[in-house]
This record gives C-alpha cells, sequence and structure tokens, in this order.
C-alpha cells in the first residue's frame, strides 16, 4: 500500500518536474529572454511558409537592391527577391537539421561515454585516445572533406554533424558515469546480479542524464554556428533555399549599398544561436549543472 | 615529475598517429581518391594513369601510408595536386601569415580577458558584471563570420577607417602585413577574449567562495591584499588549460574568419584546397592543425604541472 504510494507519486511528478524545470528557467531574465527567443524561432519555422508574402524565389531584375520600404519591409536582394520573405524562412533548414543532429548526437555520444565509464580499462583507453584524436582535428575540415566528397543533401549533414559534435558528448557522459560509478546503488545492482545494459538503463542513466541533456543543448547551439558557417562558405544549403548563412555569404559583397540585405539574416541567425544559448544556459542553471568551467570543444 | 611529462608527450604522439591513421583512412574511404576527385570528368585513361603513378596511387594503401608518414615526419609532405609545388612551400608563408594573426590576437586578447574576467568576478551581479557580460555573452556566441561582417560593415564601409580585405600577396613582408590585420585581428580577439573572460570568471567566483578566503576575510586581510595574494594565484592556474583549449577551439573559428577578410593563411588554404579537391594538402593541413592543438594542449598541461606544486605528486589527470 505504502508502497503503491510512493509510485504514484513519481509518476505524478513527472509532468510537473518539467514544468517545473521550465518554470524555474523563466524566472530569472536570462532565461525567460532565452526561452521567448526560442520559441519564437520555432514557432516561426512553423508558419512561416504559410504568411511569407512573397515567393522567396521570385527573381525579378526590375527590383533588385531596393531600400525597405511598406512593400518590402526589409528590401529586396541582388535578384529582386523579397529579403523579409527569404528571411522568416531563412531558419527552417537550420533549426530542422541541427535539432535532428543533436539528437544523433546526444545519442551515441552519450551512450559511448556511459559504456566506457562503466567498463573501464582497455576498451575505455583505446575509444578515449580515438575520441581525442578526432577532437584534435578541426571540425570544420573535417566536415568541409566529408561535405565536399559526398555532397550536400540533409542525409549527409545529419549524420555528419551528428558524429562531429558528438565527440565531445563522449567525454561529458564518461565524466558523468564515473560520478555515479562508485555509489553504493551500483554496487548492489550488481550484487543483485544485473547485467550491465541493465545497470546502464535503471541506474546509470537516470543519473546522468541531465549533464547529457544539458551538453546537448549546448552543442545545439555550436552545431547551429558551425552549420551556418558550413553554409556561409558555400558547403552547406544549395541556392536557392533561403538560409541566414548563405542569405549573408551572398549580400556580403554588396552591402556597401545595399545593406538591409546583409542585416536581416544576421539579425534573424543571432538571435537564435543566442535565444539557444540563453536556454541552455538556463537550463543547466535549472538542473543545477556547472559548466562555467568547460571550455568550448 | 619526469615521468609525468614523458608519459603525457608519449600520449600526444600517440594521438597524432591516430589522426594520421584517421585522415588516411578518411580519405581513403570516401569515394572517390586523389586523382578521380581532382581530374574530375577528365578521370580516365592515360591523365589517371599518369596522376596516378604521379602520385604513387598505384601501390597498395598500407605502404603508401608508411612511405607517406615517414616522409611527413621529416616535414616533407608531398606535392599538392593545383599548384603542382611542393606542399612545403605553399604551407610556409600561409603558416607564417596565420601565426602574425594569432599571435597578435593572444597578445591583445589574453591580458584583456584577465582584467574584463576579473572585474566582472570580484563586483559579480553588480552594474559592471552586468554590463560587461551581456557583451561578452554577445560576442562568444554569434559566429564569427557575423561579428566578423559587422566589423567590415562598421568600420570599413561606414566609417571608412580601416581597409576591409585583405588584398595582399601571400608571400607579402611583415611590415606591409601590419595594416590589414588590424580588423581580422579585432575580430578573432573579441570572440577568444569573451571566452576567456567568462572563463577566468567563473574561476574567480569558486576561488571567492573558498573557505580560505572567506577565512582571509575573516582575520580581516585587507580585501585587495586578499585579492592579489590569495585569490589571483589559485583562480588562474586552472584557467591556463582552459585558454588553451579556446585558443585550440579557435583553430576551426580563424578558417571562416580568414575566409570573410580573404586573409591568405592556413584558414584559407583549408577552403581553397577542399574546393580544389587536392586530398595531399587537406591531409597535410589535417596533421598540421592537429599538431597545433596536441601541442598547445601538452603546453597547457606541463604549465599547470610547473606552476602547481600540488600536482607534482598526484596522478595527472587524464
Amino acid at each position: 500500500m505504502k508502497l503503491d504510494n510512493i509510485y504514484q507519486e513519481e509518476k505524478k511528478s513527472n509532468f510537473a518536474k518539467v514544468s517545473e524545470i521550465i518554470i524555474t528557467m523563466a524566472s530569472r531574465p536570462s532565461g525567460f529572454i532565452g526561452l521567448s527567443i526560442l520559441i519564437f524561432h520555432v514557432i516561426l519555422a512553423f508558419i512561416s511558409p504559410y504568411i511569407a508574402p512573397y515567393d522567396f524565389k521570385a527573381i525579378n531584375p526590375t527590383l533588385m537592391l531596393q531600400a525597405p520600404s511598406a512593400e518590402y519591409w526589409f528590401g529586396t536582394d541582388d535578384l529582386g527577391r523579397d529579403v523579409f520573405t527569404r528571411t522568416i524562412l531563412g531558419g527552417r533548414t537550420a533549426l530542422t537539421i541541427t535539432f535532428f543532429g543533436s539528437l544523433i548526437a546526444l545519442l551515441w555520444g552519450g551512450l559511448l561515454g556511459i559504456f566506457c565509464g562503466l567498463v573501464g580499462g582497455k576498451t575505455d583507453d583505446i575509444v578515449m585516445r580515438i575520441v581525442d584524436a578526432f577532437l584534435s582535428i578541426p571540425w570544420i575540415l573535417a566536415m568541409l572533406l566529408i561535405v565536399s566528397l559526398l555532397g550536400t543533401s540533409t542525409e549527409v549533414l545529419i549524420p555528419a554533424l551528428g558524429f562531429f559534435y558528438g565527440k565531445g558528448i563522449v567525454r561529458v557522459a564518461r565524466a558523468a558515469t564515473h560520478d555515479v560509478i562508485a555509489k553504493d546503488f551500483i554496487i548492489s545492482a550488481r550484487a543483485r546480479g544485473h547485467s550491465n545494459i541493465s545497470i546502464i538503463w535503471h541506474e546509470i542513466i537516470p543519473n546522468v542524464r541531465d549533464a547529457i541533456l544539458v551538453e546537448g543543448a549546448m552543442r545545439w547551439s555550436w552545431m547551429l554556428l558551425g552549420f551556418s558557417s558550413l553554409s556561409f562558405l558555400g558547403f552547406g544549403v544549395s541556392p536557392p533555399t533561403p538560409d541566414w548563412g548563405l542569405m549573408i555569404s551572398n549580400a556580403r559583397g554588396l552591402m556597401s549599398f545595399a545593406y538591409w540585405s546583409v542585416i536581416a539574416p544576421i539579425v534573424g541567425l543571432s538571435s537564435l544561436i543566442i535565444g539557444i544559448n540563453l536556454t541552455a544556459d538556463a537550463f543547466a542553471k535549472a538542473l543545477g549543472i556547472d559548466r562555467s568551467t568547460k571550455a568550448p570543444v | 615529475m619526469l615521468f609525468l611529462i614523458i608519459k603525457r608527450i608519449l600520449l600526444g604522439l600517440i594521438t597524432l598517429f591516430i589522426v594520421s591513421l584517421i585522415t588516411f583512412v578518411g580519405t581513403e574511404i570516401l569515394p572517390g581518391d586523389a586523382c578521380t576527385t581532382y581530374l574530375e570528368r577528365q578521370a580516365f585513361g592515360e591523365q589517371l594513369e599518369a596522376c596516378y603513378r604521379r602520385l604513387g596511387l598505384n601501390v597498395p594503401a598500407y605502404e603508401r601510408y608508411i612511405s607517406w608518414a615517414v616522409n611527413a615526419i621529416q616535414g616533407d609532405f608531398g606535392y599538392s595536386l593545383s599548384g603542382e609545388m611542393p606542399i612545403k612551400e605553399v604551407l610556409g608563408p600561409r603558416i607564417k601569415n596565420s601565426l602574425v594573426l594569432a599571435s597578435a590576437a593572444i597578445f591583445i586578447g589574453i591580458p584583456i580577458a584577465l582584467i574584463l574576467g576579473i572585474v566582472t568576478a570580484l563586483w559579480r551581479d553588480k552594474l559592471p558584471d552586468v554590463a560587461i557580460s551581456t557583451v561578452t555573452i554577445f560576442a562568444m556566441t554569434i559566429p564569427e563570420f557575423i561579428s566578423a561582417t559587422l566589423l567590415i560593415l562598421i568600420i570599413a564601409i561606414w566609417l571608412e577607417w580601416l581597409p576591409g580585405i585583405v588584398i595582399v600577396p601571400t608571400d607579402v613582408s611583415f611590415f606591409e602585413l601590419l595594416p590589414n590585420i588590424i580588423l581580422p585581428v579585432i575580430a578573432i580577439a573579441m570572440i577568444m577574449t569573451a571566452h576567456m573572460a567568462r572563463m577566468v570568471r567563473s574561476s574567480v567566483i569558486q576561488v571567492m567562495a573558498s573557505e580560505y578566503v572567506q577565512m582571509a576575510i575573516l582575520k580581516g586581510v585587507p580585501y585587495w591584499k586578499m585579492v592579489f595574494k590569495h585569490v589571483l594565484p589559485n583562480a588562474l592556474l586552472p584557467a591556463i588549460n582552459v585558454v588553451a583549449l579556446t585558443i585550440a577551439w579557435l583553430l576551426g573559428g580563424v578558417v571562416v574568419t580568414e575566409v570573410v577578410f580573404n586573409y591568405p593563411g592556413l584558414g584559407r588554404l583549408v577552403i581553397e584546397s577542399i574546393s580544389n579537391r587536392d586530398l595531399p594538402t587537406v591531409q597535410a593541413l589535417a596533421i598540421i592543425l592537429a599538431s597545433i592543438y596536441v601541442s598547445i594542449n601538452l603546453l597547457a598541461d606541463l604549465m599547470t604541472l610547473m606552476l602547481n606544486p600540488r600536482l607534482k605528486t598526484l596522478q595527472i589527470r587524464k
């Protein structure tokens, strides 16, 4: 009877826990700003195809580089396309690709890290050396190489980004696993004869989940930064798809007389990255995880 | 102590060995080899044969790896495909240019980062902290190409103070380069400084909350004496590693910054060689950039080891 009660409380509190975390996050000014920006961008990504005033790829030579006006709120670009339309559509690809990329990074990085932390010994040594080696190759070199050889389709970008941003999570997950591995409940689970998989699932994951999730949230903003850098360099989304990185790189050459076509995507991209960053920070603080001394690897 | 240093160096070498394997196997596994990717549609018949012979691609992969590795250790990375000149000669001036850029940024960035970090930590949650922290968060989160583009737009185009892009030949002398690098250095230093200032801030805050600082306050040690004698030495030590990681992390960011400013450094060479599908140069770049990363980290570890008497007797941190 008593046990039943405990379980029911557990179950009820699951939804409550999530909303409690969100409320804690929003109670700080920086967390509130971050969450609002992120939610704004996500909503915008969903509704933008329906509210876009013009066709994003409609080229009109008579409307080249028009200054912002009542008709074209953010002006037009060098091909006469509406900058406002392209700006509100410009985050969709980036958001989708980096969101799924972070999920992949979270999954493989987290699981491999937990596994290494639990198993230890030779396997751990070898895996960590390989992870170290991958960490020491600049991500941009590796990504550019992959993209230039395999193409820039979504099926290439998502796993490639997921792989390269997951190797940092391996370290975090491994360190978090090391923190819990010596605790009594793991030892008693071993004594009960649980298998490694069962221990990982029932004992370790609930304890390291927060640290890994926070790391994943942070990676999301870095991945967005990396992805838009790729687009900016011409190795990401291919034209005419509207994408902020690509828009900035196209409009950059003409910005001495058409600054509006570069300012709009800059505001879009910066606000989204800052929004995700502040949200991830607030998320970490709400879960009580200190990542202030972590370097951006 | 000596044992630890040797062990650390060995680990670094092992990492580099794995990096060389990864780059080699990576370029081997991905579809297309150096010749077919470089020649693209002309990749058939005699031309392909000649290219294979020139690069020695007609011998088995492991033999090629060994000869490549042996030559690479001696600083000979073979020939680049596009320029048809030794990669060593292509790399030389580029490394010099990037080094100028990076050391200028570090030279400016570290003192500013220290001051900002300490100020924000000592005046935590007060006006100076809130103001500086907001700016640093902005500076470190927005992508390099955005801050660089904004710098060009505001300082070069609107204010017309400095040239916006670097138009100099690759092998330009140091003094001719100097006025051209001000904007790129600012762009790089800004992000680096912001990162380091945040690290220094949290490190100082942690030490300020420690028991021995509380004790010093209770004993009535004057505030500034306490800060300089007790807080800073302990707070700045862990910052060394973080500074090293930040510098190493910038290796990736420098690529983008160099492209924005058209700066003839290593970063732009990365883009150029990948656009030209020049795999031998890409391999050389990967191993060189990885060596820089590994040696900076090694240096930081050794410095912490030297400066921290407590670590001398302990097992080195993995």
